[in-house]
C-alpha cells in the first residue's frame, strides 16, 4: 500500500521569505500582502492539522482516485533506444490531469479561511475544471479566468467548467492567453480579496504559492518512488516531466531531490523552435525577472518588458516558471530542455497508437523528451515519465495538426 | 537628507491646501505627445507629475491604463524615453517622479536606473509591485542618488505593516483610496480617510496622498480635506484620449481648484 503524505515536511524548503537561492519572493502590491500573510498562516497550521491531513488524504484517494498507478509503456520503448519507460498515470486521476492534487489541498484551505469564494486562472483548462470541480463539491463559488484563445482550442473545458456552475470569463488583453488570465485574477483578487481565495494552478506566483502548491504536488512523487522500488526493486535513471509554470514537474522531482543517482529532466515547450523566437521556454532561453509575484526566469525583451510565449499546448504557453525550478536549473540538480510543437505531437500520436493512451499534449512534452532520453541512456535505462494529463481536451487541435501535416482525417 | 519633494508639501502647505499629483504614461499616444499631455498637466495646475513606465503585465491597473500603456508599448516606447521625457519636465522646470513596475527596473539595473533618473532631474520612484520586504537594492540606489522612494500602503495593510514601510518612504506615502485597480470612480470611499488617518498615527509629519478613482474637482475637494496630495491618474488618460492638451490643462484646473476649497463632506 501507498502511504499518501501529501503535506508531510519536505528537506528543501525556501526561506522564510520565500526564496529558493535567488529565485521567489513577494513581488506583489501591498494591497496582497495581508492575504498572502493570512494564507501562509492557514497553511502553515494546516500542514500540521491531523484533521486537516486526513480529510485531504480522504478526498484524495475517495474522490480523485490516488494513488494513481504506474504503468510501464513496452511498445514506446521500442522508439527510445531500448530503454524502458514507465508511466506515472496522473491522467487517471479525477478530472483528468495532477491539477487536482493541489486543488483539493487550497480547496479546502478557503474553508478553513473561512472565504466563500474562489478565482482561478487556467490555460488548458484542466486547472480551472478541477477547481470548478472542488467548488461544486464544497459549495464554493466559482469564477475562473481564461485567455480568449484558449478558451478557443480548449472549448471543451469551458463547457466542462460551466456545467459544473463556474463562471468563465474569457481574457481578452494582451497575448489573450494564461499569463493575462493570471494577470486578470490578480486583479479581481486585489479588489474582492476580503471574500476571495485565488487558487493558482501552478508553483509560481508569491509565496506561499510555490512552496504550498509543490507540497500538495508531492504526492506523485511519493507514490511513484514507492511504486518504482515495489516493481523494479530500484529508482528510475531518470525522471521527467513537462514544465508549463512547473507543477506537475515539481511534484514528481521532489521526493527524488536527494537521491543524486536520479536525473531530474523538465522539458519545456519549444514552439516553433527556440531560435525562432516563437516558443515558451523560459529556463532554456529566459532571464531572470519578475512576473506574477516572483524572481525566475523569465521570457523577457531588452527593457524588461514580458514577452508573449507561443505554444501548441496551452498549458505550457506562459513565459514565466515557478522560482523552484530556478533554483534547480543553476544548482544543477535538474536539467531543462526544450521539446518543439512538432515533437510533442509526434510523441502525442506515437504514444496513443503503440500504447492506447491518449496524453495532453502538455504531458507530450515529457514523452518526447524521454524518447530522447532514452536514446541517449540506451537499453537497459529506467525512466519514468510524469504522465500529467489526458488528451480528450486536445482532440480539436489534433485533427487540425494531423490534417495539416498529412491530409488524414 | 530631506526629501526631494519636501519644498512642494511646504508651499502647498503654506497656502494651506493639498498638492495635485496628476499621472500619464510616457509614450502616450506618442512619446512627443506624452511630453505635451504632461506639461499641459502642470500648465493646469498640477504641483507634480508621475510619469509612468508602460509595462506589459501592469497588474494594478484598470482597463483605461491599460489600454494607454499597450498603444504606448505598440508605438515602441523605450525606458530610455521614459528618462528623456522626465529631463524634458525638469528642464522646463517641473517637478516629476517615475512611477514603474519593478521588473523593467530589475532589468536596467537598479543602481543605474537611480542614476540616471536623478541625472534626468527626475526626483523619485513610485513603486506598485515593490514592497519595502524587496526593496534592499533600491533603497541603497535611491540613498545613492538622492531621489524620493514612495511605497504604497492600502485599507488592507495591517498597522505593524503601515509603521514600517512609512519607515523607508521618503516624499510622501501613497495611500490607496481602496481594495482594487486604478480607474476612475463615481464616489470617494470612506476607506481612505481611515487609512490615512492611520498613517498619520504611524508616520507623524510624513505627507500622504491618496489615489485610486479620482476623477473631478468635487471629489479632488473630498480628498484634500483628509490628504495631503490627490493623485489622479485614469481620469487625465481618459481626457487625454478625448480631447488632448487642452482637454487635460481643463482637468487639471478643475482638480487644482477642488485642492483650494476642501469639503468636509461629499459635494
Ligand atoms: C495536463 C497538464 N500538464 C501540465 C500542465 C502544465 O502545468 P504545470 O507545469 O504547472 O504542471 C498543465 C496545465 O494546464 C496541464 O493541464
Amino acid at each position: 500500500m501507498v502511504c499518501i503524505q501529501p503535506v508531510a515536511p519536505t528537506t528543501a524548503q525556501p526561506d522564510a521569505r520565500g526564496y529558493f537561492g535567488h529565485y521567489g519572493g513577494r513581488f506583489v502590491p501591498e494591497a496582497l500582502i495581508a492575504a498572502l500573510d493570512e494564507l501562509t498562516t492557514a497553511y502553515t497550521d494546516a500542514r500540521s492539522d491531523p484533521k486537516f491531513t486526513a480529510r485531504l488524504n480522504g478526498l484524495l484517494a475517495d474522490y480523485a482516485g490516488r494513488p494513481s498507478p504506474i504503468t510501464e509503456a513496452p511498445s514506446l520503448s521500442e522508439h527510445a533506444g531500448g530503454a524502458r519507460i514507465v508511466l506515472k498515470r496522473e491522467d487517471l486521476n479525477h478530472t483528468g490531469s495532477h491539477k487536482i492534487n493541489n486543488v483539493l489541498g487550497q480547496a479546502l484551505l478557503t474553508e478553513r479561511m473561512g472565504k466563500p469564494r474562489v478565482i482561478a486562472e487556467t490555460g488548458a483548462g484542466q486547472h480551472g475544471v478541477a477547481t470548478a470541480t472542488a467548488c461544486a463539491l464544497l459549495g464554493l463559488q466559482c469564477v475562473v479566468y481564461m485567455g480568449e484563445v484558449d478558451t478557443q482550442r480548449q472549448a471543451l473545458n469551458v463547457a466542462r467548467m460551466r456545467l459544473l456552475g463556474a463562471e468563465v470569463v474569457p481574457v481578452t488583453t494582451g497575448s489573450r492567453t494564461l499569463k493575462d488570465a493570471i494577470n486578470e485574477a490578480l486583479r479581481d483578487w486585489v479588489t474582492n480579496v476580503d471574500t476571495t481565495h485565488y487558487v493558482l494552478g501552478t508553483v509560481a506566483g508569491p509565496h506561499p504559492f510555490p512552496v504550498m502548491v509543490r507540497d500538495f504536488h508531492r504526492v506523485i512523487g511519493l507514490e511513484a518512488r514507492e511504486q518504482m522500488l515495489a516493481r523494479y526493486g530500484r529508482l528510475p535513471d531518470a525522471v521527467t516531466a513537462c514544465i508549463g509554470g512547473g507543477s506537475n514537474a515539481i511534484g514528481i522531482f521532489h521526493p527524488f531531490l536527494d537521491d543524486p543517482a536520479v536525473r531530474l529532466v523538465g522539458f519545456e515547450a519549444a514552439g516553433d523552435g527556440v531560435d525562432t523566437g516563437r516558443h515558451a521556454a523560459a529556463l532554456s532561453a529566459g532571464a531572470p525577472g519578475m512576473l506574477h509575484g516572483a524572481l525566475s526566469y523569465l521570457l523577457q525583451d531588452s527593457d524588461g518588458q514580458t514577452v508573449e510565449a507561443h505554444s501548441i499546448s496551452a498549458g505550457l504557453d506562459y513565459p514565466g516558471v515557478g522560482p523552484e525550478h530556478s533554483w534547480l536549473k543553476d544548482t544543477g540538480r535538474a536539467e531543462y530542455r526544450p521539446i518543439t510543437d512538432a515533437q510533442a505531437m509526434d510523441a502525442f500520436q506515437l504514444l496513443s497508437r503503440t500504447e492506447g493512451i491518449i496524453p495532453a499534449i502538455e504531458s507530450a512534452h515529457a514523452v518526447a523528451g524521454a524518447l530522447q532520453l532514452g536514446a541517449e541512456l540506451g537499453a537497459g535505462a529506467l525512466l519514468l515519465v510524469n504522465l500529467s494529463g489526458r488528451g480528450d481536451k486536445d482532440v480539436d487541435t489534433a485533427v487540425k495538426w494531423f490534417d495539416l501535416l498529412e491530409g488524414q482525417p | 537628507m530631506t526629501a526631494r519633494l519636501a519644498p512642494m508639501f511646504e508651499a502647498c502647505g503654506a497656502q494651506q491646501r493639498a498638492a495635485l499629483i496628476g499621472y500619464l504614461p510616457a509614450g502616450y499616444p506618442t512619446v512627443d505627445d506624452s511630453r505635451s499631455l504632461l506639461y499641459a498637466m502642470l500648465d493646469g495646475g498640477c504641483d507634480l507629475v508621475e510619469v509612468g513606465v508602460p509595462y506589459s503585465d501592469p497588474v494594478l491597473d484598470g482597463p483605461t491604463i491599460q489600454a494607454a500603456a499597450d498603444a504606448a508599448l505598440r508605438g515602441g516606447v523605450r525606458l530610455r524615453d521614459v528618462l528623456s521625457v522626465v529631463e524634458s519636465i525638469a528642464g522646463a522646470g517641473g517637478r516629476a517622479v517615475v512611477m514603474t513596475y519593478w521588473n523593467p527596473v530589475h532589468h536596467y539595473g537598479v543602481d543605474a536606473f537611480a542614476r540616471d533618473l536623478a541625472a534626468a532631474g527626475g526626483l523619485g520612484v513610485i513603486t506598485p509591485d515593490l514592497i519595502p520586504d524587496e526593496a534592499q537594492d533600491w533603497l541603497a540606489a535611491a540613498r545613492a542618488h538622492d531621489l524620493d522612494r514612495i511605497f504604497l500602503v492600502a485599507p488592507s495593510s495591517t498597522d505593524q505593516r503601515l509603521a514600517m514601510t512609512a519607515s523607508v518612504t521618503r516624499g510622501f506615502l501613497y495611500a490607496s483610496s481602496v481594495m482594487g485597480v486604478t480607474g476612475a470612480r463615481d464616489v470617494v470611499s470612506g476607506t481612505a480617510s481611515e487609512l490615512v488617518g492611520r498613517a498619520r498615527e504611524h508616520a507623524p509629519g510624513l505627507p500622504v496622498g491618496v489615489g485610486l478613482g479620482v476623477r473631478n474637482g468635487a471629489q479632488a475637494a473630498e480628498v484634500a480635506a483628509f490628504a495631503d496630495a490627490v493623485i489622479v491618474g485614469s481620469a487625465f488618460v481618459t481626457a487625454a484620449a478625448d480631447g488632448g492638451p487642452p482637454a487635460v490643462r481643463a482637468l487639471a484646473a478643475d482638480l487644482a481648484t477642488g485642492v483650494r476649497r476642501p469639503a468636509p463632506q461629499p459635494a
